[in-house]
């Protein structure tokens, strides 16, 4: 198996090439702040424009080389979205996107063809993802029917082969058929057609948590054992905070289609600011029973507020402890906040950004909780909540 | 229905410092098992995909072995009608046969079923009115298919305008009773052949596939598949033909089955009511139709070409039947 | 505590002394056309007032088909129940007849699924999917049983459930649907509720939430609670014991503390190895190796044989029972209980 990307680039016309190697560390996809909105509207033959869901509003990020980024956030937070559209399967609404310094968001035809190379995905549910008609030699030898300067017509079988080797499955298994195979071992299928390219990226959407729990870690060792072997920059999207913090280098955490903090895993997990990251790591369960008296867990209140319609100001302030009046008039920016020092000192998007101290503010919190359920008793008012 | 999935213990791909080692011992033992088990794999292998399982489950159907059978001699009955009987179906002997009744004695000859009312034998009417039946039900089913399979197709892939504009001219076909519609369609022409037949009914019969088609497409469209292929950098003919169609076939091959039955009984019915074929061409509904002048004093006359039909019609329908139960994965 | 909910019923009933559920060596088979598959081979558990089992597995290892057996929803044919017994306040269910039996259902105990969505009629408001279990059962009048669905929609914390009793299903979000759920099954007061994988659908912020619900609402009515599960975590939090599945058997069965702290089977240790550690960042996972098992083809001897790292001889051949766990002295652990050869062993392991 040829680990070198760089060798079969050269293939490829000049124009369309992202030929130029980026070293490890340096940003290969930057990513400023997009925006990507459906559009809610009235009416078959006029259409008329209604309202939009605001499914990631405003988001940036760079991705290093090498690195793995992960990226949690509870349903409705745009997190899948935000993968769409990085793989180009939704067009953005705003904002850029550029691989190694190009714009890519707005790419078509041979220029897009080729961003497909480099940005690979790993799709959540490996029952779904795979074409059940298609054997998996068919599905994993695809890319390489659609991208033919990548492997020779006559050495596909083979780089199937390798493949399937290179994931852990039995290259004998090349003429089976996807329901032949476990969720796991489907899951592997599904790997080995994202690296078919030589892809640079990988976007994995969730690409356990359909899995079972004693076969996750499997999936999990080889998804981190390819990174290494193939030099590869994952963006790993997950609702399990555990595998994240395992796995990631950076991690960024969104709540309704923002950026509310990223950092490095320790500064989002020792060190967290952001009264949402606080309460999203307290509310995970530990998996150890004498936990259970010790822990200071932060419940929150009502629910996440519809996308269509998000809360003015800080989007998090109908269910935070903390909010004041500032909160619903004034934006809070992604930075690094000035008043904090050491680890604290990452980027985080709320006005009265802070490190939790356990057991601190369950008075405070009780203040700031009835306040938002009386706001959150309105909303429940006003109807539908997010489907 | 559970998988088979017994097959992991492969692992030859060195893994930098992993543990697996440590269960060298284990792994012998999984390879053993893996070779007990492998056989029993490939003796399953042939029989794995949708169609192979269908496949599998209508042999063992009675339903289907029955109308396959009668649908299989009904085919070679339209082809080489003369294997099946010597008489001339055209040939008039009112002076000797008028009306004259069934002779069972005379097995599988001209008399066997008697003769109509213009001493013409029924049995070899029958034998070569199958061949009219079948030519419109087939033809009509291939032309709506592949038209209304494109229809479908184009509408449920692109959606929007393209998927208003074609939607809305299904909904006024929809609108047009097929047997009304044909009725004024085939009025148009002067001569009225099986082709002008066929060409009536395929005209006004693409829309219930193209409906049938676009539904199956849209649910497929969804599929994580469908993302993974656009993913790769797929195109518009790779994603419609390669990953969609087949997914999306089953149910328009289960409707198509059974509406060919319908469109038997329609060129049926439009030559009874003396609007589809003609004189020569021989056809049951012709005869049905003449048949009614003597049903009180000869009732056979009508009995044989009106029986032919209808176990036609079932065969087919019972063919889709079967076909359906096969293909759904809901019932199974 | 709130009564109201009770004048329509009868005083509830002296709580049972004995365990509410027994289980006894249960057996559920499918008949599929591949052959018959064992989904659940000799289970053993029970449940009293007040207490939290968990029953923890993966896919395929039999505890949701218990669960479904045990309320009788188990759709027969494919599936037969070939042995086994379930006692409910020492009756067996499975000898009972078909009335007898539906009246246990939904009034003595409940089920809570998984996807609330799909559980709930869409076309009908939740108020009146609620208060139809007055209706059916207590043939409580339409006003009231408004009342009383308004009173259940308040108790498992439904914001403005007054003005929320007369929408539908899809107007509430994925949290506040699995409360209404909660609340149908409360609405009887059943002795017993089976949860399967109550919380499985929902955001971890509302996971917490609603786990913190079930748990409170089991203590005020002093319910019997079976939680099935494949999260180690949700586990720790709320259960009192656990019975771990693996192929349609149960492996091992624990107090929780215990449980965590001293696994005795390989597979409860592979699974709580599994879970990514601090420590271990940038290492790889401990992980299982192989697959679960085909129902179709469990291997034979003990069925984890083939993934267990402490397999011998012994394991291929001889099916485990679920022995009793003691100290190296002998002294009885309560409610211990491996089916492993090597229990001894994995006891010490670390």
């Amino acid at each position: 198996m040829t680990a070198n990307g760089a060798s079969a680039l050269g293939a490829v016309p000049e124009e369309v090439a992202f030929a130029q190697e980026v070293p490890r560390g340096e940003p290969i996809l930057e990513v400023l702040d997009l925006v990507k909105h459906f559009p809610l509207t009235q009416g078959i033959v006029f259409k008329k424009q209604v309202g939009a869901v605001k499914a990631v509003d405003g988001v940036s990020f760079d991705l290093m080389k090498g690195e793995t980024l992960g990226i949690v956030g509870e349903s409705g937070c745009g997190k899948s979205t935000l993968a769409k559209v990085l793989m180009n399967l939704e067009p953005a609404t705003g904002g850029s996107v550029r691989y190694k310094g190009e714009e890519i968001s707005r790419l078509s035809g041979a220029g897009l063809k080729a961003v497909r190379r480099n940005i690979q995905m790993v799709f959540q549910d490996p029952y779904t993802s795979l074409n059940p008609r298609m054997t998996v030699g068919d599905i994993i030898g695809e890319p390489f029917e659609i991208h033919p300067e990548v492997s020779p017509k006559g050495d596909r079988r083979k780089a199937v082969q390798d493949l399937l080797d290179v994931v852990g499955l039995n290259p004998e298994y090349i003429n089976r058929y996807p329901h032949q195979f476990s969720g796991g071992q489907r899951q592997r299928i599904g790997i080995a057609r994202g690296l078919a390219l030589k892809p640079e990226v990988i976007i994995c959407d969730e690409p356990v948590s359909a899995l079972d729990v004693s076969v996750q870690a499997q999936v999990i060792n080889l998804l981190e054992q390819l990174q290494g072997e193939f030099n590869l920059s994952y963006m790993f999207i997950a609702h399990d905070l555990s595998i994240v913090r395992h796995i990631s280098d950076r991690v960024g955490v969104m709540y309704l289609g923002r950026m509310v903090e990223i950092g490095s895993d320790a500064e989002i997990y020792d060190h967290a600011t952001h009264p949402y990251t606080q309460a999203l790591l307290s509310a995970v369960p530990v998996p150890d029973p004498t936990a259970r008296e010790s822990r200071d867990r932060i419940v929150l209140t009502g629910d996440v507020p519809s996308p269509a319609n998000p809360p003015s100001g800080c989007r998090f302030r109908t269910r935070c402890w903390k909010a004041q009046e500032r909160c619903a008039v004034e934006v809070p920016l992604l930075a690094a906040p000035s008043w904090l020092d050491g680890p604290a000192r990452h980027e985080s998007a709320c006005h009265f950004a802070a490190e939790r101290e356990v057991g601190q503010s369950a008075a405070e919190r009780e203040v700031g909780q009835s306040a938002a359920e009386r706001e959150n008793g309105q909303n429940g008012q006003g109807g539908t909540g997010p489907g | 229905m559970p998988d088979i999935h017994d097959e992991d213990s492969y692992e030859p791909h060195p893994k930098p410092g992993v543990s697996h080692l440590d269960y060298a011992g284990e792994q012998g033992m999984a390879v053993e098992q893996e070779t007990l088990v492998e056989s029993d794999v490939v003796k399953r292998e042939e029989a794995r995909s949708l169609w192979g399982d269908a496949w599998r489950d209508l042999r063992r159907r009675p339903i289907f072995l029955i109308s396959a059978v009668l649908i299989l001699l009904l085919v070679i009955m339209a082809i080489f009608p003369w294997a099946f009987t010597d008489a001339d179906p055209r040939k008039a002997d009112l002076v000797h046969n008028y009306l004259k009744r069934p002779d069972w004695t005379d097995f599988f000859g001209a008399g066997w079923f008697g003769y109509d009312g213009q001493g013409r034998s029924i049995y070899a009417r029958v034998v070569y009115g199958a061949r009219a039946s079948i030519t419109v039900g087939i033809c009509v089913t291939a032309a709506v298919t592949v038209l209304g399979g494109l229809a479908g197709m184009i509408a449920g892939y692109f959606g929007g305008g393209v998927d208003a504009v074609i939607s809305r001219i299904i909904d006024i076909f929809f609108g047009i009773p097929l047997l009304l519609g044909a009725l004024v369609l085939l009025n148009a022409f002067s001569t009225r052949t099986v082709w002008s037949v066929v060409v009536a009914l395929g005209f006004l019969g693409w829309t219930q596939i193209a409906r049938v088609m676009r539904g199956a497409v849209l649910t497929v469209k969804q599929s994580d598949y469908v993302v993974a292929g656009r993913a790769l950098g797929a195109g518009t003919g790779r994603l419609m033909f390669r990953h969609i169609l087949p997914n999306a076939i089953a149910p328009v091959i289960v409707v198509a089955t059974i509406a060919l039955g319908g469109y038997i009984a329609t060129e049926a019915t439009l030559s009874f009511l003396g609007i589809g074929l003609q004189d020569p061409t021989i056809s049951w509904g012709i005869d049905i139709s003449s048949a009614q002048k003597v049903i009180r004093t000869a009732p056979y006359v009508l009995f044989f070409p009106a029986a032919a039909l209808s176990v036609t019609v079932l065969a087919f329908i019972m063919l889709g039947d079967a076909v359906r139960d096969a293909l759904d994965p809901k019932l199974r | 505590m709130t009564t109201a909910v009770d004048t329509t019923k009868p005083a509830r009933e002296a709580p049972y002394e004995g365990p509410l559920l027994d289980v006894r060596d249960l057996h559920v088979e499918f008949v599929t056309r591949d052959g018959v598959a064992r989904a659940v081979n000799g289970v053993n558990y029970s449940v009293r007032a007040g207490e939290t089992l968990a029953v923890l597995g993966e896919s395929g290892s039999g505890k949701s088909v218990t669960a479904q057996a045990i309320m009788g929803i188990l759709d027969m044919p494919p599936a037969r129940i070939p042995r086994g017994e379930i006692r409910f306040r020492g009756q067996d269910m499975l000898r009972m007849g078909r009335e007898e039996r539906r009246r246990i259902r939904g009034r003595k105990i409940a089920m809570i699924f998984q996807d609330a969505l799909s559980s709930l009629n869409p076309v009908l408001s939740v108020g009146f999917q609620l208060g139809e279990m007055f209706r059916a059962h207590h043939g409580t009048s339409r006003k009231e049983a408004k009342d009383k669905a308004i009173e259940l929609m308040e108790r498992v914390r439904i914001p403005a459930a007054k003005q929320r009793v007369n929408d539908y299903p899809h107007q509430f979000s994925g949290g506040m649907r699995q409360r209404i759920m909660i609340a149908m099954a409360l609405a009887l007061e059943p002795d017993l509720i089976i949860a399967d994988e109550p919380t499985t659908a929902l955001d971890v912020t509302v996971q917490a939430q609603v786990m913190d619900l079930l748990a409170e609402l089991q203590a005020e009515y002093h319910m019997g609670l079976i939680l099935i599960t494949h999260d180690l975590g949700v586990v720790a939090d709320v259960a009192d014991k656990i019975a771990v599945m693996y192929a349609g058997r149960i492996v091992e069965t624990a107090p929780v503390y215990e449980l965590y702290a001293r696994p005795a089977h390989p597979y409860t240790r592979g699974l709580l190895d599994s879970i990514p550690r601090l420590d271990q960042k940038g290492q790889e996972l401990y992980a299982i190796k192989g697959l679960p098992p085909n129902l179709l083809r469990i291997p034979k001897g003990c069925a984890f044989n083939p993934r267990c790292p402490r397999a011998q001889d012994v394991c291929r051949v001889e099916v485990p029972e679920l022995f009793p766990v003691t100290e190296d002295d002998g002294t009885a652990l309560a409610g211990r209980g491996s089916a492993c050869f090597f229990w001894k062993e994995t006891l010490h392991d670390r």
